[in-house]
């Protein structure tokens, strides 16, 4: 057997790969379940159907969606560019702290503007921390995939002290977390269930993003950028507009995730604020063919892994690591899936 | 089979006898039954028109493609080539035309991992620079690979398959980046290999050259073999019918006078961006309105740096540079193209074009303007129109304008670029390469293009390094070495030989500087 290269990528297997990499995962869930000795009929409906199976279930899924949805579209844009920002999960904090910030010091004292302020200090507060490394790229030619990285702990050590800190609640027994947020400065929530409007607001940012790409000169600089960066510079593109652009709007969406994450369900600063969305976004990006609306289907494919193997650990007694190694094991498949996008497969002899 | 004896001399095995061979690609036959005999010590030149089918049968031979019938007989025994380290072992080796190197390793790292990676770099570097002595390839083994033009980057490449001291040796148009020295040298490396006993087989479509180098020639036209002959005892014209499958024309050169100068280079001097770049040093000419200036010169003696400083993506002086009377040494490519520039870049896919994009979207890749952005929004209609546009007008064979550039042929995609930067009537043209790896038929097409483009009034610079396209094309010819550009001088009072030697850097002397 050998693979062999297709003169064009065959556009069936470009959508049926992520079909067949769920498929597959389904099959090779069950497998682990036998493997762990539980009932891999019962588990897979725990994981895949149980979530679902009620109205709150649902709002439960869209409300894990959102955060995947807004950074995982931030990081597809910049892939595209060929800009690899592997930053989200520190973005998505520094959008929760600086967003967090506005309601802890207007406190219950503002009006309805608090929460407006304090979407926009989100969004500005990922966009500061992508401009970090945006500026560090830019300036030094420090490569994103490190210095993003390396921001998200920097991130995380800078929440952990404000909650242990100078942000601790002085009634909370304690216990490192923030004065909860006022009604003020909690985004509602709808139909009685978690839900916040920011997911609609996520929705919409798929074909924004999709607009963004396919019908903007701004969009399709970025495209050639990343696919041909020579041919970028003969056109005279700017590489480091390429670089500021991307980074910024994927900064900017993964804020937005990070305060209304604190401003909706959480209510309030805690050390640990999200269970590595950021990351998990670099699996719905790619799962999304880093295309905004595959990427609609991906994260709400990825929340469902999140909301089962929660359901599994309640139900089963199985460990929580089980969600990295779902995630992990689609992300495999579905590059495994690629490589016959690109080529075909040859059976011969010898 | 293997200790059979010595065949009788009056019939030799042939080293390589490929019978047959069929290879389809989707709905296209790239080979259909070709049959191809090459001997001990013969130079095999291999001839053809672009989607001729050469390069998937020398691929087939090399094992980078699986054929789907025929046979390959090596040294008499049938032999099966399932990839390419199983064609090494046999003895072959091959030098791409789109060969890739690890742009960040040195020349002695590349050619290390080219022959398995179980030698270091460091102790090959003797053995490199012995090689490249021995074949006069100028090859430093400690420069990375991203500081080379193309030209040296294929001497690295002949160099690699040099050192495994092969039984065949395939070449895929090595001469399209070389001067003729350069080239003459090569082939007195080819020839002392074939003396060696070593077979060449040489893919190429400069008739003359192959008829001075080669002792067979088999002519490929659309997968099958239109005829085998020795290439030293028929006429060019009758080599390139036989690629062609009809006659062929002259490209038609105008009479016309030189109007105001639309080009003017100054004292134009640059430090070069990396430490094995050429520094460009007082360059100056000028270009007037319907002149094509050719700029000859070796691959790394400043091209690459002159072409960026010209076309804006290096920034110079402000007055080092003017267009018109515009002075634009301070200004970006967008800036330059929208005061009259263009440019047609050396490398077509990745650089002129992006190989995943479509046609409609190559089309406006500096074309990013009226009518076809408005409002920041890009008009898909008028993309396309515009694709469209060029297609027809310069007869680019191709699916559509939704084709990717990719699956374009090399000739038609140049067509295509050619016919962007013509199309946006521009007052000074760079032109550089601009045939280079182009078929017989698209070869005459862009330079009847170029010359036309000069007649209806506009500037051209072209760089080349084949230098029978610049004595063709141009009007005058300047030499760039050592990142110095001699006096530009009118071709009829010039000769090959004299640009050659000049090219080769030994007139410095000559070089004087323009008034």
């Amino acid at each position: 057997m050998r693979l062999e290269k297709r003169e064009a990528p065959s556009a069936v297997m470009l959508w049926a790969a992520p079909l067949l990499a769920a498929a597959a995962s389904v099959v090779l869930a069950g497998l682990l379940f036998v493997v762990l000795r539980v009932n891999p009929l019962a588990a897979l409906r725990l994981l895949y159907l149980a979530p679902i199976a009620s109205a709150n279930g649902v709002a439960e899924l869209a409300l894990k969606m959102t955060p995947l949805l807004l950074c995982a579209l931030g990081i597809a844009i910049g892939v595209r560019a060929n800009v690899w920002n592997i930053g989200a999960e520190g973005q998505f904090t520094m959008g929760a702290i600086a967003g967090g910030g506005v309601a802890l010091t207007l406190g219950p004292a503002g009006g309805w503007y608090v929460l407006s302020l304090m979407l926009v200090a989100g969004i500005l507060g990922g966009m500061a921390w992508a401009a970090i490394a945006a500026s560090l790229r830019v300036g030094t030619n420090a490569h994103e995939i490190l210095t993003t990285l390396m921001l998200n702990y920097i991130a995380q050590n800078i929440l952990s002290w404000l909650v242990h800190g100078p942000w601790r609640d002085p009634q909370g027994f304690n216990f490192p977390q923030s004065k909860t947020f006022a009604s003020a400065a909690t985004l509602p929530s709808l139909w009685g269930t978690r839900l916040t409007p920011i997911f609609f607001v996520a929705l919409l940012a798929a074909p924004c993003a999709w607009v963004l790409l396919q019908r903007t000169t701004a969009g399709y600089r970025l495209r050639v950028a990343g696919l041909a960066p020579a041919a970028a510079r003969y056109a005279g593109f700017s590489a480091s507009s390429t670089v500021w652009l991307s980074l910024l709007i994927a900064g900017g969406l993964a804020g937005l995730a990070g305060i209304a994450e604190v401003a909706g369900p959480i209510g309030q600063l805690v050390p640990t604020i999200s269970p590595g969305y950021g990351y998990a976004a670099i699996i719905v990006a790619f799962l999304g063919r880093l295309e905004p609306f595959g990427i609609v289907v991906a994260s709400a494919l990825m929340a469902l892994l999140y909301l089962g193997a929660d359901g599994l650990q309640m139900h089963m007694q199985l460990p929580l690591s089980l969600t990295g190694t779902l995630q992990g094991m689609l992300l495999f498949l579905l590059l495994a899936g690629d490589v016959r996008v690109a080529n075909r497969v040859v059976w011969r002899r010898g | 089979m293997t200790d059979s004896p010595a065949p009788p001399p009056d019939a030799p095995t042939p080293l390589l006898a490929v019978r047959g061979l069929s290879k389809r690609f989707g709905a296209g036959v790239a080979n259909d039954g070709v049959d191809l005999t090459v001997m001990r010590g013969e130079i095999h030149a291999l001839l053809g028109e672009n989607g001729a089918g050469k390069s998937t049968l020398v691929k087939a031979i090399y094992g980078v493609v699986a054929p789907d019938a025929g046979t390959i007989e090596w040294e008499g025994r049938e032999v099966a080539i399932p990839d390419p380290n199983a064609a090494r072992r046999l003895g072959i080796g091959m030098v791409f035309q789109h060969f890739s190197q690890f742009e960040t390793l040195t020349v002695a790292e590349n050619i290390a991992l080219g022959l398995g990676g179980r030698e270091s770099p460091d102790a090959l570097t003797p053995r490199i620079r012995e090689t490249a002595r021995r074949y006069g390839l100028a090859v430093h083994p400690e420069r990375h690979v991203f500081h080379l033009s193309v030209g040296e980057r294929q001497r690295v490449e002949i160099l690699r398959c040099l050192m495994l001291a092969p039984k065949l040796l395939i070449l895929d148009e090595p001469t399209s980046v070389l001067t003729p020295q350069e080239a003459e040298s090569l082939f007195a490396v080819l020839r002392r290999l074939a003396a060696e006993s070593c077979a060449i087989l040489y893919i190429g479509h400069k008739l003359e050259e192959i008829r001075a180098l080669c002792h067979t020639a088999t002519v490929l036209r659309s997968g099958r073999v239109a005829g085998t002959c020795d290439p030293r005892r028929v006429s060019p014209t009758e080599l390139a019918t036989m690629m062609v499958g009809s006659d062929i024309a002259e490209p038609r050169r105008r009479a016309s006078q030189p109007g105001r100068v639309v080009l003017t280079v100054s004292d134009l001097t640059l430090e070069p961006d990396d430490a094995h770049g050429m520094r460009l040093d007082g360059i100056r000419f000028e270009l007037r309105a319907g002149e094509i200036l050719g700029i000859a010169g070796v691959a790394g003696n400043g091209q690459k740096e002159l072409l960026a400083a010209l076309s804006g993506e290096r920034l110079s002086r402000r007055t080092a540079i003017r267009l018109g009377a515009e002075a634009i040494g301070a200004l970006g490519p967008v800036a330059r193209r929208r005061a009259g520039l263009a440019f047609i870049p050396e490398e077509r896919l990745g650089r002129g074009a992006v190989a995943e994009l479509s046609l409609a979207e190559n089309g406006m890749l500096t074309r990013l303007a009226a009518p076809v952005v408005a409002a920041g929004l890009v008009r898909r209609g008028a993309a396309r129109a515009l694709a469209k546009r060029l297609i027809e007008r310069f007869k680019v064979r191709a699916a559509g304008v939704s084709a990717p550039a990719a699956s374009l042929s090399g000739g038609n995609m140049q067509k295509f670029i050619v016919g962007r930067e013509l199309d946006a009537r521009p007052l000074v043209l760079l032109a550089a390469h601009p045939t280079w790896g182009v078929d017989v038929g698209a070869t005459v097409a862009i330079r009847q293009a170029l010359l036309d483009l000069a007649e209806a009034g506009a500037g051209i610079v072209v760089v080349s390094e084949d230098l029978a396209e610049l004595f063709e094309i141009a009007d005058r010819i300047a030499v760039l070495s050592s990142g110095r550009l001699g006096q530009a001088v009118a071709v009829s009072q010039l000769t090959l030989e004299a640009v050659g030697v000049q090219m080769a850097g030994q007139a410095a002397e000559e070089r004087l500087d323009a008034a």
